[in-house]
Formats: structure tokens, sequence, C-alpha cells
């Protein structure tokens, strides 16, 4: 077996010998089934309660907004909010190994730096995706609950909703191997778990609200990874809330944005950490 | 059975930053014995260690296995088992699942993590996480990660440690079969006392240099049988001595005075009136210990 594909096994078994990864996947669904939950029999409620609503809407809406555009915002939640998640677990994936000293057993055993740091990308561009499926679970299944108990079409026939989906999967699953980036980057669990919880729950949110003021912001502001993301998946929260002039990337585009950060993370992380000294 | 294959180090020198851990070190470990690799604490061992094993790049020079660099072994843990630190697991993760880790990276049969448990005394507490292990226990760990690849050469870092009592003549006789089945041993350790019934040879550095190797046997002539001497008046004693000829230097036994014959020195104080609380030739051990220690200098007997 070639040094690449033991580390990719050892890299599984490593993952799941520990806690971390069904206890952030456990938060991750309670938290988007509870998000999801509370917008679609929410506005599925009020528009039962307010028939004129209803009325306004006519066929196919919820609480005057169209199906075809609420449904697609709460399953994105998934990513839009859920994709912190990934990202922790894959920058812990990295940090603990700093943080615990077994980076000295994992370069014993697979001395090759690129081929131990490429098996634990892999290993998480995996599990990203597993968090992208449960995530997804938890928003699909509560949200389209929400809105079939009212009687709503929950959108699910829609070929373009269950495309989304499948974007939303490849989405996290390139989240966890950007969390592998900053990991090799910033090796320092505290400093990691303190940049991505800033960066993501607070700079890019204010940064792509910035970006709908002037059109050169917004132009920037559609490379952020997060708006990248959302450009990948097709919808987002976010998006319905900033509405840039400026137009989203293609869903490709942003799927390559966002390939392309976890890429240069994972390339500038091991000059900087990965490939030096264990002392 | 592996067999061993020697350990080389060629001209190895390490700067980290402005400050010159390792110089210019040169030595071999031959296998089938084992080798104590000693010095005090911050004389560069682990260093050195870390060099040979592919861990830390060498400023200059070279330390191989078996004539090859560590890092372009096909299956390092096959050839070389290492034990670095009692540390170096992650807390969450019990015994067993490290091992199997370890198994998988290094593609070493599964069945071998049984194996390993049951050599170093671990099995019972396999399933408990590490964070809920002694370092002693840590200890046995660490040599079962060591062993998982049933390799030739073996390379421990400070392996008796933390042992209990019991621990100690359990690895002492362990380490001692391993070399009699013709692996390499290195064992490392900052105290000569507390590895000098198990190695066969020495390699002693302090401050980053070699300063001897050889034989055990090479050190005990080195002081070709001291004589320990003492008296409530030190000073007098010392006059005396110097009186008959003999060079003497105070330690915290006494006054040890390298190749003197006891009934002469008895004599000498006879003379001089100086009243004596101690006379004995010197014993093997601390004759041993005496000899490390006036090789790596007394500031660095830390």
């Amino acid at each position: 077996m070639s040094p690449f594909a033991a580390a990719l096994r050892a890299e599984f078994t490593k993952t799941f010998t520990t806690r971390i990864w069904w206890i952030l996947l456990l938060v991750m669904f309670g938290y988007l089934a509870l998000l999801a939950g509370g917008i679609s029999f929410g506005l599925a409620g009020l528009n039962s309660a307010r028939p004129e609503l209803a009325q306004q809407g006519g066929e196919g809406s919820v609480a005057g907004l169209p199906l075809a555009l609420v449904a697609p915002v709460v399953y994105s939640l998934a990513t839009a909010v859920g994709y912190v998640f990934p990202v922790l677990l894959g920058s812990l994936a990295v940090t603990n190994e700093f943080r615990h000293k077994t980076l000295t057993p994992t370069f014993l055993a697979t001395p090759k730096r690129g081929a131990s740091l490429a098996a634990k990308w892999g290993t998480m561009l995996v599990l990203g995706a597993l968090y992208g499926v449960v995530a997804l679970i938890g928003t699909v299944g509560v949200g389209a609950l929400g809105f079939a108990v009212f009687g709503l079409d929950s959108q699910l026939g829609d070929g373009d909703i269950q495309a989304l989906l499948a974007r939303a999967v490849l989405a996290m699953a390139l989240w966890a191997v950007v969390g592998v980036g900053l990991g090799v980057l910033v090796p320092s669990q505290v400093g990691s778990i303190v940049l991505i919880l800033a960066f993501t729950q607070f700079v890019e949110p204010i940064l792509r609200l910035a970006g709908g003021f002037a059109d050169w912001a917004g132009e920037v502001a559609r490379f952020l990874p997060g708006a990248a993301s959302d450009s990948l998946v097709g919808a987002s929260i976010y998006s319905v809330i900033s509405g840039s002039g400026v137009a989203a990337l293609e869903w490709w585009q942003g799927g390559l944005v966002l390939a392309a950060y976890a890429i240069a993370l994972a390339a500038l992380g091991y000059a900087v950490s990965w490939r030096r000294d264990v002392t | 059975m592996p067999t061993g294959v020697p350990i080389e180090f060629r001209g190895v020198s390490k700067r980290f930053g402005s400050v010159q851990a390792v110089t210019d070190l040169d030595f071999t470990v031959q296998p089938g014995r084992v080798t104590g690799f000693l010095g005090p604490n911050g004389a560069g061992k682990t260093t050195s260690l870390r060099m040979l094993l592919g861990l830390v790049t060498p400023t200059s020079g070279t330390a191989t296995i078996g004539g090859r660099d560590y890092r372009s072994l096909e299956r390092p843990v096959a050839v070389v088992g290492a034990a670095l630190e009692a540390a170096s697991f992650h807390p969450g993760r019990s015994g067993r699942d490290s091992l199997r880790v370890h198994a998988l990276a290094g593609g070493v049969d599964a069945a071998r993590v049984h194996t390993v448990l049951d050599t170093v005394g671990l099995t019972d507490y396999a399933g408990r996480r590490v964070g809920g292990y002694s370092l002693g226990m840590r200890q046995r760990l660490g040599l079962a990660t060591a062993l998982l690849g049933d390799p030739g050469v073996l390379v421990l870092d400070e392996p008796i440690n933390g042992l209990d009592p019991e621990g100690i003549k359990w690895i002492r006789g362990f380490l001692r079969s391993l070399a009699g089945e013709g692996r390499t041993v290195l064992v490392s350790s900052h105290l000569l006392s507390e590895v000098h019934q198990t190695v066969d040879e020495v390699v002693i550095i302090a401050k980053g240099r070699l300063v001897h190797s050889g034989p055990l046997s090479s050190l005990e002539t080195m002081t070709g049988g001291a004589v320990v001497v003492d008296s409530p008046d030190r000073a007098a004693l010392l006059v005396a001595l110097h009186a008959g000829g003999l060079a003497g230097k105070a330690s915290r036994d006494g006054i040890v005075v390298p190749g003197a014959d006891p009934a002469a020195i008895g004599h000498l104080a006879f003379r001089a009136g100086v009243e004596l609380s101690a006379l004995y030739r010197e014993s093997g051990a601390s004759d041993l210990e005496s000899s490390f220690l006036a090789l790596v200098g007394e500031e660095g007997a830390l």
C-alpha cells in the first residue's frame, strides 16, 4: 500500500476514534433543524393564520412570499449558516496534532510530509460531505415538514432544488478542507478557532453587507469565501438580506473560488508549519 | 526475526536560530548491543534522535539507519521503532485506538496491536482513554508503539522515566533480550545510574558535542580505581594528602583521590594526626558516575 493510502486509512480512524466529530455534528444538526423549523413552521403557520396574506400571494406562496424563493433559502441554511461546523472540524483535525504533539507519531509513520497532509485533506473532504448530508437532513427534513404540515408544496420535486442540495454537499466538503488549510496556516488551536469564528460570524457578513452599498465593493465581496459558497449552492439567506447590485458568481465559478481557497491555504500552511522541524 | 542495522551519525550539526543545539556529532551504534545515549538535560540528545528520525532537518551532516535516510524508508515503522515523548498521544483516544492508527499509517498488520499491548502489559487498560493514563502507562504505550512494526532498530528517548521499580526491572531485561535477538537498541538517558546495568556501549554528549563513546567498561578504566577519604577536618586532610604528594578533589561523599592506595592514605593521615571518618575504594557504579560527571562537566549535572 502506498504511504498516501495508508495515511488516508489512518486519518479516517483518527477522526472516528475521538469524540469531536460527532459532537460537532450533533450541535450542527440541532442548530440547523431548529433554525429551518423556526422559519418554515413560522411562515407556514402565519400563512394559515392570516388567510389574506395567502390570498395576496396566490398559489404557491407562503405568507405572501413565493415558495420557490422561500424553500431554497430554508434548505440552504445548511451551508449559509452551517458551514462553520465543517471548517471547525477541518481545523481541529490539524491543530489537535500540534496541540497534543501527535505530529511526532504521525510523521514517524508517514515521513513524507506532503502525503500526510494530502491524506488529511482527503479525509476531511469526505467528512465535510458527510456533514453536508447531515446538515441537509436537518434543514430539508424539518423545513419541508413545516411546509407539508400546513399543506404547502415543499418544492422537493423540483429538479433545481435537487441540484441545489447536491451542490450544498459539495460546498460543505470544500469548507472542511478550507478548515484544514486554516489549521496548518494557524496551528495554534485557540488562534484558529478565534479566527474562524471572528471571520465567519462577524467579518465576512459585514464585508458582504458593505458590498451591497457600492458596485466596486460588491465586485470584491462576491469573491469572499462565504459569497463564493453561496454562489456555488445557488441560494442563501445572506443574498436575500444584502441584495447586492452586482451579479453573484455562477455556481461553478463559486465552486472553483472556494476550492482555490482550500488549496491555497493548505499550500501556504504546508510551507509555514507542516514541513517544519518537529521538536 | 528482524535483524538490526547500524545507526550512523556523520558530522551532524543543528542550529535553531542563534542556538547551536548539536555540533559535529559523529558516532556509530552497532546492532546486537544496547547503547546508552547519555548526557545532561539540554545536551542535545532529543534533537539528535529527532534528526535521526526525520523529524528535524540537520543543518549539516547525515544521520542514517542502515545507510538510509529515515525519510527515504518505504515502511519506516517496520524498520525503526521509536518512542520519543511520553505525552505524544491524543488524550481523548484509547491506548488501543492510538496503536491502531499507528498500525494503519505504518502499514502494519492490525493483529500486532494485540501482541504489543500484551508485551508491555497494557491489555487491561487498552480501552481506557490515554488522558487517564499514568506516566508509567504512557511510557509502556510509547514502547508498544515502537514495537508495532517488529523493527530491527529501536530508538527510545528516556524510556525509564516515570516507571515504577518493577517496570524498571522489566524494561531492563526486555531491552537486553531485544539486543540479544540481534536488534539495534539505542536508549537515551540523562542519568548513567539509570542505565548502567542495561547498556553495553555508551555514547556521551555534553553541550551538543560528543565527549566519549565506547564500551561501558571504558568508563571504569578512565578513573583507575579512586579512593574516597573523608575527615571531620577536611582542610587538615587535604594538607596531609598534599604533603604526601597526592591530589584530592572534594565531592559530596568525601575527598576523591584517583589512583591511590587506601592503606597509603591511612598511613598519611595517621602520621599527620588527622582523624578519618571514611576511607574506601570507590565501587564500580559510583566510579562510572564520577567518570560520567567528569566528562560532561560539573555544570552539566543538572
